[in-house]
This record gives structure tokens, C-alpha cells and sequence, in this order.
């Protein structure tokens, strides 16, 4: 019988994707390793295929800057057992977010192009929008506390190499 | 036969960010093709108005992760030429060894992440067999020492920490100097193997364009003059002139004409224009592979990467066995009025800064031009003529051609999102 894995999904929305980046950047070190232990059912970084249905744990980069984004972050949300916020747009919204605290003569300028392209008043977080069971502070994410996460569910879902 | 029908893909993958392709078909022939940048705009260039001009490197790194290097890079000349200070040497040194770690890394996740499974008739990397997976480690190996080379220069490969306004503030220790010359020079055959890998493919789509690159003396990507093919010559700072913008009211992010044409910058436009400048090693070892240059074939984008790869890692070990660098005396800075720009070329292209310091040293108005944008009008072009060679193919698999061509021009939709909006004319 084949070993069971995490089933886990890596999303992004608005953000520069540096956690993304360190986190193909782990892959340096731990591609094999990885590959016994984590079944990724969703990444844009590294495939075409992806589905989002019946995830152990997905970890979520980014804020929330449309209702279609909020969308498909609740949509991840119910599919997923866990969801870990990961780095700084996703826990407090910053940088993508900083539009929020703009005067009102910036927000005059860029008012016509949130309505072309209907994002919503406020950026959100992740956590503004659906429960989340963790986070991964760092700007970019902090590769360690990543790490020790990694590990805390993987033992949770009972899976060793 | 789809010759009245449209494409769409949805979230293209194996890209740096969010974008989205319509295709419209109608007798035989393509109407339009909007490639759409979908990645949320986030408003930084209205954002750094009034910041620390001595503060926005740090700030401005965050447009992009994976080349988030080649945008305090750029900021950091940018602000310099702004209050008139000159780094030293030794710092220009270090900053293009940083930007050589960003190549050898964001290259090689470009190439043998994205690409190569397109090479091999795979999804992902992660659908590899076996007899595949010491292409994996050799891959990795690469990448990393691309890692581990911005690490021990600029503190870490996303978001550097040492780079600072005129100076870096920690200089790379001899242990760590002779651990990362080991380190590349032990990847150095590996790159040979990959370059070999995109030589052989057969993978091909050639249109007539101009291309227009930063044209540096060493190839090191940051100093000297902008050329194209047509042969102009103009002067870093004079670039904006040279440049049309072009509102794209479907993408989240701006086109610009060079001269009024449509234009190409990255890899492929620096190795037509500059090949003679590269390493004299990567020259010796590589030369098959650059007498294919200067090319018109989109795909070579790509071979011009595995080319810079060896050239950085290459010239970055001349620069680590000749240096000796020492700690710098920490001068205050005195922040001047003043405007400036910063040019370099970032992994996938001409990247452009113009700022304004106001007295109290903040930023009065900036202006960001990123590669992804200046290739926008290109990609489309190309797109168009791949569909309409193509007219007949059964239509799942010309998206995934459309795909490969998109993805050899290496877009990074997180940098072209930043937002640009020009009001001061």
C-alpha cells in the first residue's frame, strides 16, 4: 500500500510571491525528502494541474484585494483541513495592503483603476476572511518557523517517512 | 478546427504571478490577443511618495520576490544619483556579486523549474521518474549555489539586508568566500548540461523585432550604455525619453514602445548585443552554444539564460579570488535635493528608476519601469503569430504552446503590477 502523504496546497494572492520564492528555495534541500512526505495537489508555481479538493493543510501567501480572491480563499478554506497564513501581506496585510492608509489625494489618483478592476475598498488579511489554524511571520516568511510547522502537522496527520 | 474559436487560460502556471491570456479567432485569423497581467495592483508608486529616500531600497525589494535583488539594485542608483553620492569599489563589487547570486538562482528556477519540464514532456518536476532525478539534484545544485552566493554578499537571496545607500553594512568573511568559489565551481558542468538540453530543443518561433538592452563591459548588468539592434546608442539616464507609454485598459499593469515599436528586453536581447563581452572562461566553454547568437527565435530566451548562468557564476569567482574586502568607515550621509536615475538589467530585462528627493530627503515623485511591461506588446505579437501558424491544431495542445512561448519570455507579473502612472508631464 502506498505510504500515506500530507495532502497540501501552496496559493498566492497579492504579493511579491517572496515567500513563494523561499519556499522553492527550500526545495534545494529538501525536494527528496519532501517528495516521501507531501502529496502538493495544488501549486501554479510548479504545475498546470491543480485542484483545490480535500487538502490536509494549505498554506496561503498574500492579502485579499478582490471578492473573487475572497472567494476562492473561502473555497480553500472548506476544502482544507488547516490553513496557515504565511508572511507578512497575509498576517497584516503589509505591504499590499498599504493603499488602505493612503491620504485622500492618493486615493482620488487610483480610485478609477480599484473600480476597473473591482478591487474591493479595503485589502483585507487572510485571517479578516476565514479562520486560520497559523502563521508563518517574515517578510519574507521566516524559513524555520516554516520548518517547525512543516513538521508540527505532518506528526498531526501521522506521516513519517 | 477552431477557426471561429476563442481561447482562454486562466491562471497560467509555472510564471512568476497572476495572468490570464484571451484569444479571439474569427475566419482563420486572430483579432486580438490580450495577454492579462491579473496580478492585484499594489500602488507602490504612489506608495514611496514622501517616504526616506535613504529607506526605499528596503521598501521598493518588496515589489518583487524573486528578483527582489535587481529592484533595491536599481533603487540604490537611483537614490545615489539623486543626492550625487558615489559608492566605492569595493561596493560596487559586492553588489554585482549580489546580482550575479539573483541570475545563477532566478535563471536556473526559471529554466530547469518552469521550462524544463516543458523540454521533457512533463507537467512539473514533481512528475519526474526516477531515472530523471539526478537532473533534479543537478538542478538544485545549481539554483542553490545561486542561494547561497546572495546569502553570504547580501544577507539573503529575497529581501537582502546588508545592501544599504552607498555601502554594504557586512562584508562576505574568507571562510564563507572560499566555501562559495567551491560551491560554483563544483555546479560549473552541471550548466553545461542544461545549456546543452535547451541547444538541442527544437522549440522555435521567430518574428522580426528590435531588441534594446543595457550594454555593460563585463556583462555584469549594471553599468554602461543602452543599445538596440538597430544600433542607437543612448545614455542611461536619457532612456525615458526613448520610451511610449501604451495603456493596456485589460491588464492591471502598462505596455511601452521603444522608439514607437514594440520592443524585446531580457536574456535573448542582451546576448544578441553584448555576447562579446562575457567571461572569457563561459567563452571558451560555451561558445556552440553563443555562436547561435544573435538569434530572432523567442526560444532562445532561454539558452541566453543557461549562458548567463555559467557567465555569473564564472566572473563571480574572478571577482571572489581577486578581492580582498575590508570593512568601510560608516560616513553619514548627506541627503541633497535632487533627481536620479538607476538602470540595470534585471534577470528578465531593462529595469528603470527615476526619482525625485525633495530637501528634506523624502521622495517627491518616482517612476518604476519594469521588464515584464516592456516586453508586453512583444508577447502579444508573438502569441498571435504562434496561433495563427497554428490555426489547425487541436486546441488543448496549442494552449500548452502558447504557454511555452509565454513562459519563455520568463514574465514576472508581481513586478509588472507594481502599478506605474506617470503624472508629472
Amino acid at each position: 500500500m502506498p505510504k500515506k502523504k500530507l495532502r497540501m496546497g501552496w496559493f498566492s494572492f497579492a504579493c511579491c510571491e517572496d515567500s513563494t520564492m523561499v519556499f522553492v528555495e527550500l526545495l534545494n534541500e529538501n525536494f527528496f525528502k519532501w517528495k516521501k512526505l507531501l502529496d502538493i495537489r495544488y501549486a501554479r508555481v510548479l504545475r498546470r494541474k491543480n485542484k483545490i479538493n480535500n487538502l490536509d493543510v494549505s498554506f496561503v501567501e498574500g492579502a485579499i484585494a478582490t471578492e473573487k480572491d475572497a472567494k476562492k480563499l473561502k473555497e480553500i478554506r472548506e476544502n482544507s483541513k488547516k490553513l496557515i497564513a504565511i508572511g507578512s501581506c497575509a498576517i497584516n496585510g503589509m505591504p499590499a495592503a498599504q493603499r488602505n492608509i493612503f491620504d485622500e489625494e492618493r486615493k482620488k489618483e487610483i480610485a478609477f483603476l480599484i473600480k476597473r478592476f473591482k478591487q474591493t475598498d479595503k485589502v483585507r488579511t487572510v485571517k479578516e476572511i476565514v479562520n486560520i489554524d497559523d502563521e508563518v511571520p517574515g517578510c519574507p516568511m521566516d524559513e524555520n518557523i516554516f520548518l517547525n510547522i512543516l513538521d508540527k502537522y505532518l506528526k498531526e496527520f501521522g506521516i513519517n517517512a | 478546427m477552431h477557426k471561429e474559436k476563442d481561447i482562454k487560460i486562466e491562471n497560467i502556471s509555472k510564471i512568476e504571478g497572476h495572468g490570464s491570456l484571451d484569444i479571439k479567432i474569427a475566419d482563420g485569423k486572430v483579432k486580438y490577443v490580450k495577454l492579462k497581467i491579473i496580478e492585484n495592483k499594489r500602488f507602490f508608486t504612489q506608495a514611496i511618495r514622501g517616504k526616506l529616500a535613504l529607506s526605499l531600497p528596503q521598501m521598493t525589494a518588496r515589489i518583487c520576490g524573486t528578483c527582489s535583488i535587481a529592484h533595491s539594485t536599481c533603487c540604490l542608483e537611483a537614490v545615489e544619483s539623486a543626492i550625487k553620492l558615489k559608492p566605492s569599489e569595493q561596493t560596487m563589487l559586492l553588489r554585482k556579486l549580489s546580482m550575479y547570486g539573483m541570475m545563477i538562482r532566478d535563471h536556473a528556477m526559471h529554466l530547469y523549474l518552469f521550462c524544463l519540464p516543458d523540454l521533457l514532456g512533463k507537467d512539473s518536476i514533481l512528475d519526474f521518474d526516477k531515472s530523471q532525478e539526478n537532473l533534479i539534484k543537478k538542478a538544485l545544485a545549481v539554483k542553490s549555489s545561486g542561494n547561497n552566493l546572495s546569502k553570504i554578499v547580501a544577507g539573503r537571496a529575497i529581501h537582502a539586508t546588508f545592501t544599504e545607500v552607498g555601502r554594504f553594512s557586512h562584508i562576505p568573511s574568507q571562510e564563507d568566500i572560499k566555501k562559495i568559489i567551491k560551491e560554483l565551481k563544483s555546479v560549473r558542468d552541471y550548466t553545461m548540461e542544461f545549456a546543452q538540453m535547451f541547444y538541442d530543443s527544437n522549440f522555435r518561433l521567430e518574428r522580426d523585432t528590435d531588441f534594446v538592452s543595457l550594454v555593460t563591459k563585463d556583462y555584469s548588468f549594471l553599468q554602461g550604455e543602452i543599445k538596440d539592434s538597430r544600433g542607437l546608442k543612448i545614455p542611461e539616464e536619457d532612456y525615458w525619453g526613448h520610451l511610449t507609454r501604451v495603456v493596456i485598459p485589460y491588464s492591471q499593469a502598462s505596455g511601452y514602445q521603444f522608439e514607437g515599436r514594440g520592443y524585446m528586453v531580457g536574456a535573448l536581447a542582451r546576448m544578441n548585443l553584448n555576447k562579446n563581452n562575457l567571461d572569457s572562461n563561459t567563452k571558451k566553454d560555451m561558445s556552440k552554444f553563443i555562436n547561435v547568437f544573435p538569434s530572432k527565435n523567442i526560444f532562445h530566451n532561454n539558452l541566453a539564460q543557461a549562458i548567463e548562468i555559467l557567465h555569473s557564476i564564472d566572473h563571480s569567482i574572478k571577482i571572489l579570488e581577486s578581492s580582498d574586502f575590508k570593512e568601510e568607515p560608516h560616513t553619514p550621509i548627506q541627503v541633497k535635493e535632487g533627481d536620479g536615475v538607476g538602470l540595470i538589467e534585471a534577470p528578465r530585462g531593462t529595469l528603470y528608476y527615476m526619482l525625485s528627493v525633495n530637501k528634506e530627503g523624502k521622495i517627491r515623485f518616482g517612476n518604476i519601469i519594469v521588464p515584464t511591461a516592456q516586453n508586453q506588446i512583444n508577447m502579444e505579437r508573438d502569441i498571435a503569430q504562434l496561433v495563427e501558424k497554428n490555426i489547425d491544431m487541436e486546441k488543448k495542445r496549442l494552449e500548452f504552446e502558447i504557454e511555452k512561448l509565454i513562459r519563455a519570455y520568463d514574465p514576472c507579473m508581481s513586478c509588472a503590477s507594481h502599478f506605474l502612472r506617470i503624472n508629472w508631464i
